[in-house]
């Protein structure tokens, strides 16, 4: 296992994941007897350095946003090793977990169901400073009304309960939640997806704001290839359970090396009606079932160029130019 | 589809207007009879749609754009919901004038729907072969056995691997895409002239969006369908449409031909939507620097709230005293282009 995607020079990344793995046990309705595996997550590795957004794209069921939950340890991982700011925290137990909760947060894909219905939004970014005991009294109050302000909320509007709210406007509510603590890194599952094309544009807007004020890193995990290209540094592209490719952005849009990552881009449609693709070359066949994930490379089953080794002898994640990695045996 | 050709002559591979358009809607207003108030969910909308043309509506969540389609099936629920005017016309006959013995008839048969959620949509306790093949007995007149065999052809049609095994899986066996394909399938079993296809790959991941629509293509090329094809997805619309319609607050904002809309949108919505998007196209050229993506300030009002004058005005940087006051008119800006804006020559002029 040489497959780690990590750069030589810099200083130590904030986060470290290596060889992430989180199977799925297949129980039997009756019996509970252990019948299989889900590979969720099969051994990745990258790490996010601060300030920094890894874009974590695929399709339904790759696995991205299992490997969100088990970075942030809210799953418990397989296999693999997890280090946040240089210390390991796989194995910390509940108690010694606790304290680093305040340096990373999540942000979720549903504004709808994420937030409580019975607390009101003042409430609920209060949470977080409660749990942490960050202020008291009036002054966290203060700190409260000063999230809402930054995240585009006005202070009144703490009173109110989730339900008076649009889903453009939950997402910030989440967004404030998340910040309350001062975190160094936020994982966002999907955290636009659910949103209208012109709130999208907001809540993408920001995210890059408060990035840049607070140097906060993000784990953007999305399926939509235009935000994570807008919003990310560098990207990742996962195929059932894999890394497939990791890249800066532009090396990884202007030359991807992997055929997944190739076979995605073509199946974005562009929005200029002058660009009508013709004859673009579409991906054949579904997703296989992570139970029984094939043989050898995982995508040889779509791919156009499978060859018998590929059927055989999975591929590692090596590092082909300078940051650019992509687990094929064509390269 | 082989074995029965489609019986309208003028259809099969056309896309020159007949004299008649396939589908004319005509002012049409859906309404919500609550105890609140009454909620305008389709307010006056007006389209039509010619054999083998596929008409794009876009706008965001509440727009009207889902309320439009169900309301051509007569499928909105009532109570609360009623359609209180307008006409819908399918070649020729006045749909709201029909008896609902025939207008089952014209259902699934002469007009079909797919949905966003295809599991919603098939019924989970019956087999995908018996839901398919009861769609065409019942509105072809086929006897079972001549109907499943015509199950089987569809399904192979929407490259369904090995449909004579999967006539007797149920839908939670398939896939997503397959699902979608399936629906698509039952959609098209009875050749209809026109597929209402809402949100048909919402759900769907981008490869398999890319299956669906160009298959949907495809079919519409061989049977001369018109499409009605909703998105919030302003590629599937560059890529798919041939007019777009943008819809509001449940009226239609901005009509033209797909590269009129995207090069030269006249209403500050449309502008603003298509701005909005982050595009894969145009910043691979950039360089690495993340650009601000330009925002469209505040949200939709909401439909029992609407604000007087032209609904839009709250959040337009155009808005004067005139666009507070009155609802601007739907009006010809330029051939086959319509807006309703009173500063459409100012959005026009800073389009770039």
């Amino acid at each position: 296992m040489s497959a780690t995607a990590t750069s030589v020079t810099g200083p130590a990344p904030l986060l470290e994941v290596r060889q992430l793995k989180k199977h799925y046990p297949i129980r039997q309705a009756l019996t509970s007897r252990v019948s299989g595996k889900i590979y969720a997550v099969d051994g990745i590795s990258f790490e996010i350095r601060r300030g920094e957004t890894l874009g974590l794209v695929g399709e339904s069921g790759c696995g991205k946003s299992t490997a969100g939950k088990t970075v942030l340890r809210l799953m418990e991982p397989t296999g693999g090793t997890i280090r946040l700011d240089g210390r390991d925290i796989t194995h910390l137990r509940r108690a010694e977990l606790r304290p680093l909760r305040r340096e990373m947060q999540m942000i979720f894909q549903d504004p709808f169901s994420s937030l409580n219905p019975r607390m009101t939004a003042g409430q609920i970014v209060a949470e977080p400073l409660a749990v942490h005991d960050i202020a008291r009294g009036a002054q966290r109050l203060e700190l409260v009304a000063a999230l809402f302000r930054r995240v585009g909320l006005r202070p009144e509007q703490m009173a109110e309960f989730p339900h008076a709210f649009s889903g453009g406007q939950r997402q910030r509510i989440g967004i404030a939640r998340a910040l309350a603590v001062q975190p160094k890194l936020i994982v966002g599952d999907e955290p636009v997806s659910a949103l209208d094309v012109s709130i999208q544009a907001q809540v993408i807007n920001l995210m890059v704001d408060l990035q840049e004020e607070y140097g906060l890193a993000y784990l953007f995990i999305a399926h939509d290839l235009a935000v994570v290209q807008h919003i990310a540094h560098r990207i990742a592209v996962m195929y059932l359970g894999r890394i497939v490719e990791l890249a800066d952005k532009r090396s990884l849009f202007s030359r991807p090396l992997h055929p997944y990552t190739e076979a995605l881009l073509s199946a974005v449609p562009i929005p200029d009606p002058k660009a009508r693709r013709i004859g673009r070359a579409i991906l054949a066949g579904d997703v296989p079932s992570p139970i029984n994930p094939p043989q050898g490379c995982h995508f040889h089953t779509r791919c156009p160029y499978a060859t018998e080794r590929c059927r055989a002898e999975s591929p590692e994640l090596r590092e082909l130019q300078p940051g650019h990695f992509v687990s094929c045996h064509r390269h | 589809m082989q074995a029965t050709e489609p019986t309208d002559p003028s259809a099969p591979g056309s896309v020159t207007a007949s004299a008649r358009p396939t589908l004319e809607i005509e002012n049409l207003k859906t309404h919500f009879l609550l105890r609140r108030g009454i909620l305008r969910a389709v307010d006056g909308f007006s389209c039509s749609l010619n054999a083998g043309e596929t008409l794009g509506i876009v706008g965001e969540s509440g727009c009207g754009k889902s309320m439009t389609a169900l309301s051509v099936l007569r499928l909105v629920p009532s109570p609360p919901g009623e359609i209180v005017g307008g006409a819908i016309r399918f070649e020729g006959r006045d749909l709201l004038a029909l008896s609902e013995t025939e207008m089952r008839k014209i259902r699934g048969n002469n007009i079909s729907m797919i949905f966003q959620e295809p599991m919603t949509s098939l019924n989970p306790v019956v087999t995908i072969g018996r839901q398919i093949s009861e769609t065409i007995s019942l509105h072809q007149g086929l006897r079972t056995r001549e109907a499943l065999h015509k199950t089987v052809e569809m399904l192979r049609l929407v490259r369904i691997s090995e449909p004579e095994r999967r006539l007797s899986e149920y839908p939670h066996q398939m896939s997503g895409g397959m699902r979608q394909r399936v629906m698509i399938a039952m959609a098209l079993s009875c050749n209809p002239q026109v597929l209402l296809a809402d949100e048909p790959t919402t759900a769907l991941d981008v490869t398999i969006q890319a299956q669906i629509l160009a298959l949907m293509a495809e079919l519409q090329e061989r049977l001369g369908t018109a499409i009605v094809l909703i998105t919030h997805d302003m590629g599937v619309i560059a890529e798919h449409a041939d007019r777009v319609a943008v819809m509001y607050a449940g009226r239609k904002v901005e009509e033209a031909p797909v590269e009129e809309i995207f090069a030269n949108p006249m209403h500050p919505y449309t502008q603003g939507l298509l701005q909005s998007i982050p595009r894969l196209d145009l910043s691979r050229a950039q360089d690495g620097g993340r650009r601000r993506l330009s925002e469209i300030a505040g949200t939709v009002p909401p439909l029992d709230r609407l604000p007087s004058g032209c609904t839009f005005s709250p959040r337009c940087a155009f808005a004067t005293d005139i666009c507070r006051k009155e609802y601007p008119p739907l009006e010809s800006k330029s051939p086959g282009h319509h807006a309703t804006c009173w500063h459409s020559d100012k959005v026009r002029s800073i389009n770039p």
